[in-house]
């Protein structure tokens, strides 16, 4: 059998209130929350996020290839995979590639993992937005999400895949300039009507070829951009809908919207339930799933929607580049070694230190001789730290160094196992910060100069509601 | 393993300093210019009485070509030198040594720093490449560490060590306020530093050396030929240096209420001069205020403090002008500025002028049977520096 063998989600910390937006602009009305991508926070490192714990999870599935989707990448023509695959620490002969761009690539990278035969880490994670006051940028919503696809007995795949049906048609629906920004939607009463007859079409063949009636699903999900596409698709598939509360608690998660929808219907599910994921871009995609095992999903997305702090719509603005704010008068920082980086690629993605082989003092960065004259020169040990929980020792609050967000909060760290780090707290504000707090290693982006990212660790607060 | 030291065999016999500040209409040449041919004209000597250069600078200039060219020099070797903010005291050692050895006759040792044409403040490190991994931190906010640890450690209320540290600068900037060279002249009561914004922990910018512009240079000759330059030398007795292992930032044990490199800094320069009881027989000494908690911290770790003590020492006005170790009588890195590659010769000019009786009326220290004097001089962050001491005196012996 094929399928999901592990399913886990990553939404940000942040979040942003709708009415925030209205208030602001005094016209509009608006209800929820849209999740928020931090500052210091892109799809690469949301991404791994997601997959760290479906790795971490452990199991005896390794995957042979990670696939990482997105409609924001950070790099063009180089592979953005393939720091998520570093940050991850997977072998080497684990391949790494994009399917980025379009919002169908998302659920087009599920199909294809679906209906390969590798065992496939697939990564899914978007930032959205628009122009200010746009139905985008309320709409929209920043999350990630990672599924194991691969084969197994039945009673190991979190949800089978029973089969599915595509219907690609071209057609001018939403496009975006790669040179802008915020993307752009024809007249939806155009686009509505061009997706009546896909829809029907592709409901038919996919029950077709699952081998199933209407009357044997107990859920579908409907993904896409367009609301009135959605409202129709639900007219025509008279199947019962579980109704989440994504859109109004998250948002829409672009690329990786049908993937955060099948996770969390799969979070509600129960045994033998079939879940009908559909998608509406560019065409319409289905694919069927049934519960097969009592396993849960992984970092379940309500827990994260309870684990949130709200940021202000100037804040927001300002991550996203589309209000510029004056920086603190410090030079801004230069672009990052090629050659370094990959000397210290352990280190810089994975977090992993260096341990004295007799002292058992944990070196951090690593280093080849130790401070303790009892280890023996070259004999050090690998100790990954990207798992370790810490607890502040002393803190302080930079007003001065240069950040896109500053001031920045920083802390002495030691952690639990051993070994100290002076390091940055993210996702925290200052007033929150005190001696003895929980905090576990995050990867971030720290900067970005001559348009590469510097990718390494911070640390973020362990709040009580994730536990 | 030794550290036998170069006492008496060394002397200072003169020493310029130009004022620090925003020197906007002066280069780095201009001012390594001014410092050196001020201080070679008090003894009436020229560039070509001089055996060989040393030229302290962080980021102001690369290789011996900074003093050489600017100074027009004839054929003489010149090396540039660079440790941190103790770039200054590092020229001086090299200088001290190559007499000592008896390779040269005369040697200069000049400082210098050009920091205030980067358009930026503070002072910000050129860039080395690397792979991005690196602490951003500013050093405000790695100083600023110390106050919520050294309060917890010895159970001191967090806003009165506030207030303790902001009577540092009250002090620095009376001592400043009396000074025509430094770059603040103006006396500011630690209430006004306590109420300002803060910057980096509890530390405001009134918490931060002066970031200025200055050159300053020194002369050393051996020690026997001293008195034919001048009336009044100052003997070196002692030159110590230690470059930390960065121990403090991967070593839980390390609690950022001590700076290991200064102590054995220390050690090492009372044993080479000679030093059992420090707060007997130093007169005066120039420390390296970058921050008000260093100062603090520097009490204990030199020795002038019981440990747990200089915060109680500092409130007694212990340190003060008129108090039992006047600390940074010319107003220190706080009130005088600090020109990177300049601060640790300026703080042996202090020496030189204190020790000599040659401090103005309104800032000289009480007169007593203490000759000696001492500079600490040190680079870097809490957890990784180096540490410079020396101790300077006026008679052989």
């Amino acid at each position: 059998m094929r399928g999901i063998i592990k399913s886990s989600a990553y939404l940000p910390h942040y979040r942003l209130k709708r009415t925030d937006i209205t208030n602001f602009f005094g016209s509009g009305r608006a209800s929820g929350i849209r999740s928020v991508a931090a500052h210091d926070e892109d799809t690469v490192t949301m991404g791994f996020e997601a997959a760290r714990i479906i790795v971490s999870a452990g199991g005896n599935i390794e995957p042979e290839a990670l696939w990482f989707t997105t409609s924001e990448p950070p790099y063009l023509e180089k592979t953005n995979a393939n720091v998520i695959h570093s940050a991850l620490q997977l072998p080497k002969a684990t391949s790494a590639y994009d399917f980025n761009g379009a919002l169908k690539s998302g659920i087009g990278a599920m199909k294809t993992a679906l209906t390969s035969s590798q065992t496939v880490l697939l990564v899914q994670a978007d930032i959205r937005g628009g122009l200010p006051s746009s139905p985008d940028e309320s709409q929209g919503g920043d999350a990630a999400v990672a599924f194991l696809i691969g084969d197994a007995n039945a009673d190991q795949l979190l949800a089978t895949y029973l089969g599915g049906s595509s219907e690609t048609l071209e057609f001018i629906d939403r496009w975006r300039d790669p040179r802008e920004k915020v993307a752009k939607q024809w007249e939806s009463r155009f686009v509505e009507d061009a997706y009546i007859p896909l829809i029907k079409e592709a409901w038919g063949q996919a029950l077709a070829n699952s081998g199933l009636k209407d009357s044997d699903l107990s859920n579908v999900v409907l993904a896409g951009q367009n609301e009135r596409v959605k409202r129709q698709a639900a007219k025509l598939i008279t199947v019962e809908r579980f109704q989440d509360n994504i859109a109004s608690s998250v948002g829409n998660a672009g690329a990786a919207e049908a993937g955060l929808l099948l996770h969390s219907a799969l979070e509600h599910a129960d045994l033998g339930e079939k879940i009908a994921l559909c998608s509406f871009n560019d065409g319409v995609e289905i694919l069927i799933f049934e519960v097969t095992s009592d396993n849960e999903v992984l970092n379940p997305i309500e827990h994260q929607i309870e684990n949130r702090s709200e940021l202000s719509y100037g804040k927001f603005l300002q991550w996203r580049e589309m209000l510029p704010v004056q920086p603190p008068n410090r030079p801004a920082p230069s672009r990052i070694s090629a050659s370094a980086s990959k000397r210290e690629s352990d280190w810089k993605h994975g977090f992993v230190a260096s341990r004295g082989d007799q002292s058992g003092l944990i070196h951090m960065p690593p280093s080849r001789l130790s401070i303790d004259q009892a280890d023996n020169n070259d004999a050090m040990l690998m100790q990954s730290m990207a798992s370790s929980i810490g607890t502040v020792v002393t803190f302080t609050v930079d007003h001065l160094v240069f950040s896109q967000n500053p001031p920045v909060v920083f802390a002495v760290v030691d952690f639990n196992n051993g070994g100290r780090i002076p390091i940055e707290i993210t996702d925290v504000a200052e007033n929150e910060v005190e001696i003895g707090m929980n905090v576990e290693p995050t990867f971030r982006k720290l900067f970005t100069a001559d348009g590469i990212h510097n990718y390494f660790w911070k640390v973020r607060p362990i709040r009580s509601t994730k536990e | 393993m030794a550290s036998n030291g170069i006492k008496d065999k060394v002397a200072i016999i003169s020493i310029g300093c130009t004022p620090f500040k925003e020197h906007w209409d002066k280069s780095a040449d201009d001012l390594l210019i001014d410092a050196t041919t001020q201080t070679l004209k008090s003894v009436e000597l020229t560039t070509e009485d001089i055996d060989a250069y040393w030229v302290g600078t962080a980021q102001s200039g690369m290789s011996g070509l900074t003093l050489s060219m600017p100074m027009k020099l004839h054929g003489k070797p010149v090396t540039r030198v660079e440790n941190y903010c103790a770039t200054g005291s590092e020229a001086l050692r090299q200088a001290c040594y190559a007499v000592a050895s008896g390779a040269y006759d005369t040697a200069m040792a000049v400082g210098v720093e050009k920091v205030k044409d980067s358009g930026y403040q503070g002072l910000n490190a050129f860039p080395m490449p690397t792979a991005g991994t690196n602490r951003t931190l500013t050093a405000a906010a790695m100083y600023s560490l110390v106050l919520p640890a050294y309060a917890k450690k010895y159970g001191v209320d967090e806003d009165e060590l506030r207030m303790v540290v902001a009577k540092i600068a009250e002090k620095n900037h009376y001592n400043g306020a009396r000074n025509e060279l430094a770059q603040f002249r103006r006396e500011i009561s630690a209430e006004e530093i306590c109420n300002m914004a803060a910057v980096a922990g509890k530390l405001s910018v009134f918490d931060c050396a002066g970031v200025a512009d200055g050159a300053a240079a020194v002369i050393v000759v051996p020690a026997e030929k001293a008195y034919d330059y001048t009336d009044k030398p100052l003997f070196v007795k002692a030159l110590s240096f230690v470059s930390g292992n960065g121990s403090g930032l991967i070593d839980p044990e390390y609690d950022y209420t001590t700076f290991p490199e200064c102590e054995a800094a220390a050690t090492d320069a009372y044993k080479q001069a000679g030093v059992d009881n420090p707060q007997a027989c130093i007169a005066m000494a120039e420390v390296h205020d970058c921050f008000t908690p260093t100062e603090l911290i520097l009490m204990e770790d030199l020795g002038f403090s019981q440990r747990g003590e200089g915060w109680s020492d500092v409130l007694a006005g212990k340190f003060a002008l008129t108090g039992e170790l006047p600390i940074n009588t010319d107003g220190g890195l706080k009130s005088f500025g600090h020109p990177v590659g300049a601060s640790g010769i300026r703080m042996h000019y202090e020496c030189w002028l204190q020790l000599r009786g040659e401090a103005p009326e309104n800032r000289k220290i009480r007169d007593t049977d203490k000759n000696l004097g001492l500079v600490h001089n040190l680079g870097g962050y809490p957890g990784e520096m180096v540490s410079f001491v020396s101790i300077l005196g006026t008679e052989v012996g």
